[in-house]
């Protein structure tokens, strides 16, 4: 019995990565050549791989959901089966990857995959030929290859001594290989990112050789991280838009491809010129009829959208608002820490990401107002509540084209850290004016960021399919009264609608009270 | 005079572009636009004035012949895709759908003709006696062809688009010019007969996405002024990668020979048997010294352009269905097993042929050797070359500094 291991190929041109998107087998498993055993997704493609070996299936060893290098085993599979399975089986028998050149004395190895495999510590993960996994550019390109010490004239004997670890070898090969230690780093610091992958496997070095095999970080967010903060524009537009001043992620593109075009551009200017007039043309001639004084809009796309959402929840949810004043001093003062702390560097921190985490940490504790009110839909009196035990919490965004509502999937689940990514991610998203109608299903609760515009409070209206939405005010300094002494202190209001029907009033305020404890003392968050 | 008066690039709604435009549309959509077909999706046969001669060329070996070669092409194709994504291949060019195209036309080449692929003529290679495994060489990336054009008079495959449309006219000039010097020295020698060699024709492949090159235009220029012995053999498969064939032409490809003065077909690229009698006709036409053919086989690529393609995100599944509904195999097996020509043994048997052929490609591909690098300098020139001598040199001494080989190998 032998076991063979299935490393990721290079199923296009030049792929560095791919994700498992499904088994379709496991362990156990009898598997013919040419069986597909999963269903991998690429830059490129969602893509079937169909098993190189025959006999059974021992160990699946990349997870579904996992996004792991070109090269990677993913799948062992022992050839108990049969005989008939022996040709490209046998690992032994063929000679050690002759893939890319070698010359006749087996000195001189061409090209950097027999040694990364060999580096790896796994030459039996690469069965007999060497398959052509990873033929395209390698994402560790900058690896280079160590040279004799001294001179070239005489490498074999001197290079013996070098041999057995080749991480623990020259200073100058630990370098470029970056050592095991090295690599975990790497692969921390781009921890940070909530879409790390992309960023990650680009910048690591010699990730085989260094870090673990598998990749152990979650995909979270994804799907995301290829639209946000690229704009796409031709060198000519980015110029024109250089000219002018604008920054290409306020214009709303509408070329082919999602790309900011020359139209966009002038459109946008003429938009920005328009505004900039329009305080000394407002108002029409008085002489003229009043008919002519009205600028008729007709409502459509977003704004029609959100009449119809905002008409359909405020009279058919009973709407209830609570207002409570808070000191926020203690929340500035945490947002200062993070802003300062290097795990937070080069992430948008602001007052909204602690509110976000207060919201879903008082929604657990008082998960009534994380649901939805359902009608019976045959229109009799049945109705259901639907609590819901995930958080998909929504933003209220003013974007170019109107009001959206995108929402963080399971934000329960995030770190601070992770959550922080995923608001700047939403707000870049939906300021690109790119937000997928996908990112604004199946919202659970909302918060309007109303302070932003330096709005006190207000009330606000529930987002169709929710029961709560809390309106985060503005936050300023203002007299406080503490322990009987007037002082300053950083003060917002928090204002929350509830539909009553399923929330309460004690169960408004308590949530309120949660979220306000959490504003006033953010390191109740430990709890 | 503004800019106002330039010549705009879309049609302005008047006169004489209005009245073009809508005759090219017309053209586009006309459904009875001339397309010679025998047989028929539903596999019966039908017939045509000039083309049904050739059908009846056919006896039933051949119709059975070109249904085991389309079946085994295709089941090679799936083989090779599958060795792609087994990390056995650096890259797979899928033919599925496109089989009556590449064996018609290959088995109506006789063996002194010459032909010219592009990369995906797998079929053709067949036809020509290249063993399948060679040409996996190149897709290996262990090879810069894989098999020698001498043996089979089958060109290598050429990855540049229509770069192999010049070389073929160039190849027919040649022939043109080779069978004027025998036959003046066949005068010299008093020999006024027909000229010993078979007179032979070159054919070349190219595609729809191809057909808008410039090496396709200047191509057809010197063939059609020098009445060259060459078939352009253009598979329009509807798609040039994501690049849909609206956007290649406007008019029928076939028509576009006319305007270079040679005729242009175009044939039902998923019947065999009329790929094969319009191939036929044009390649003796060429023979016979007549001058170039334009053939535009109407087939589908019903599969991803390379194995590095995917064609969800450019087109419609109901299009692939529609073109499935027309498929080569499925039609020929229809009409033979109605005719009585086959039965299920012989359908069997051709299977059995299939996964035959597909171990050896599979057994073949991992026994592929990887070339010494050197073989590379050693082929650069016929002989010796003292340039190539030094590089080699100092290759070997650059590749001997690297302590890691010293170590494998000591290891």
């Amino acid at each position: 019995m032998t076991l063979h291991k299935f490393n990721l190929p290079d199923v296009g041109e030049g792929l560095t990565e791919a994700e498992i998107v499904a088994w379709n087998v496991k362990p156990g498993d009898t598997v013919a050549i040419n069986d597909v055993l999963c269903e991998i997704e690429t830059a490129k493609s969602l893509v079937e791989l169909p098993s190189p070996f025959a006999g059974t299936v021992t160990e699946l060893l990349v997870p579904v959901g996992r996004t792991v290098d070109v090269g990677t085993p993913i799948i062992s599979v022992s050839d108990t089966a049969g005989p008939e399975t022996a040709p490209e089986a046998a690992p032994a028998a063929a000679p050690a990857a002759p893939m890319y050149g070698k010359l006749e004395h087996g000195k001189l190895e061409h090209g950097n995959l027999a040694e990364e495999a060999s580096d790896a510590g796994e030459p039996a993960g690469r069965p007999a030929g060497g398959p052509l996994v990873g033929s395209g550019p390698k994402a560790d390109a900058v690896k280079r290859r160590r040279r004799v010490a001294a001179s070239a004239a005489r490498p074999p004997e001197a290079a013996g001594t070098a041999a057995a670890s080749p991480a623990a070898a020259s200073p100058a090969a630990a370098t470029p290989a970056a050592a095991p230690a090295a690599g975990q780093e790497a692969v921390e610091a781009h921890d940070i990112w909530i879409s790390p992958d992309a960023v990650a496997h680009a910048d690591r070095p010699s990730a085989p050789a260094a870090g673990p095999a598998v990749d152990q970080r979650p995909t979270l967010g994804g799907a995301i991280s290829g639209l946000v903060s690229k704009v796409l524009a031709k060198p000519p537009v980015r110029k024109i838009a250089r000219d002018l001043g604008i920054d290409l992620a306020d214009v709303t593109p509408t070329g082919a491809r999602g790309e900011v075009t020359r139209e966009d551009l002038v459109s946008y200017q003429a938009q920005r010129d328009a505004e900039v007039d329009k305080a000394d043309t407002f108002w029409g001639k008085t002489g003229r009829p009043q008919e002519q004084r009205i600028e008729r809009i007709p409502v459509k796309g977003v704004r029609k959208a959100t009449a119809r959402a905002m008409v359909e929840s405020a009279f058919a949810a009973p709407h209830v608002s609570i207002f409570v004043d808070v000191d926020a001093s203690r929340t500035m003062e945490f947002v200062k820490r993070l802003k300062a702390s290097r795990d937070f560097e080069g992430i948008k921190v602001s007052p909204l990401l602690i509110l976000a985490k207060a919201v879903i940490w008082a929604a657990a504790r008082n998960p009534s107002v994380n649901a939805t009110w359902v009608d019976n839909p045959d229109g009799s009196d049945t109705a259901e509540i639907h609590i819901k035990h995930f958080m998909n919490l929504g933003i209220a965004a003013a974007t170019p084209r109107g009001l959206m509502v995108p929402n963080i999937k399971n934000a329960q689940d995030l770190s601070l850290k992770e959550l922080a990514l995923a608001l700047n991610d939403l707000a870049t998203t939906a300021r690109a004016g790119k937000t997928q109608p996908a990112q604004m299903q199946g919202g659970t609760l909302t918060v309007t960021n109303i302070g932003a515009l330096g709005i006190d409070t207000g009330t606000p209206i529930i987002n169709p399919g929710e029961v709560a939405i809390v309106a985060f005010g503005t936050i300023k300094q203002k007299p406080w009264v503490l322990d009987g002494e007037v002082i300053p202190r950083w003060i917002t209001t928090l204002g929350g609608s509830f539909d009553h029907r399923v929330v309460d009033g004690d169960l408004s305020a308590r949530f309120m009270a949660d979220v306000a404890s959490i504003l006033e003392e953010p390191a109740l968050l430990l709890d | 005079m503004g800019a106002t008066h330039l010549p705009s690039t879309e049609f302005d709604g008047t006169g004489i572009e209005d009245r073009l435009e809508a005759e090219a549309e017309a053209r586009l959509g006309d459904p009875a636009d001339p397309m010679v077909q025998l047989l028929a999706p539903d596999g019966t046969l039908g017939s045509d004035p000039v083309f049904s001669e050739y059908a009846e060329r056919l006896d039933a070996d051949k119709l059975r012949g070109f249904y085991a070669d389309m079946a085994k092409i295709r089941r090679f194709d799936v083989e090779a895709t599958a060795l792609q994504r087994q990390g056995q291949l650096a890259l797979w060019v899928p033919l599925t759908g496109q089989e009556a195209a590449q064996i018609g036309s290959g088995r109506a080449s006789q063996p002194q003709d010459y032909i010219f692929p592009t990369y995906r003529e797998h079929g053709v290679a067949l036809t020509r006696n290249v063993d399948l495994a060679e040409l996996l060489r190149q897709f290996r990336g262990v090879s810069n062809g894989g098999w020698n054009p001498k043996d089979t008079n089958f060109h290598l495959y050429t990855l540049v688009l229509a770069a192999q449309t010049p070389h073929a006219v160039g190849y027919a000039m040649g022939i043109q010019r080779d069978q004027k010097l025998a036959a003046s020295a066949a005068a010299a020698a008093g020999n006024t007969g027909p000229a010993a060699e078979p007179q032979a024709a070159v054919m070349v492949y190219f595609g729809d996405g191809a057909s808008s090159e410039g090496d396709v235009h200047e191509s057809m220029v010197f063939a059609s002024s020098y009445k060259a012995p060459v078939v352009f053999f253009c598979q329009n498969n509807h798609w040039a990668i994501s690049v849909p064939t609206a956007v290649q032409t406007r008019i029928p490809l076939a028509n576009r020979a006319k305007g270079y003065g040679f005729p242009g077909i175009r044939v039902d690229g998923n019947d065999v048997i009329a790929v094969h009698a319009v191939t036929e006709w044009a390649l003796e036409r060429a023979r016979r010294g007549e001058g170039p053919v334009l053939i535009e086989a109407f087939t589908y690529r019903v599969g991803a352009h390379t194995t590095a393609d995917d064609p969800t995100k450019y087109r419609e599944s109901s299009e692939e269905e529609h073109w499935r509904a027309k498929d080569p195999l499925v039609r020929l097996e229809t009409y033979l097993r109605a005719q009585g020509l086959a039965d299920d043994a012989f359908f069997e048997q051709v299977r059995a042929d299939g996964d035959e052929l597909a171990a050896y490609v599979r057994k073949t591909t991992h026994d592929l050797e990887t070339p010494d690098i050197r073989t590379a300098f050693a082929n650069t020139y016929v002989e010796a070359h003292p340039l190539v001598a030094e590089e080699l040199a100092w290759f070997e001494e650059y590749s001997a500094g690297f302590a890691d080989e010293a170590e494998g190998a000591a290891n």
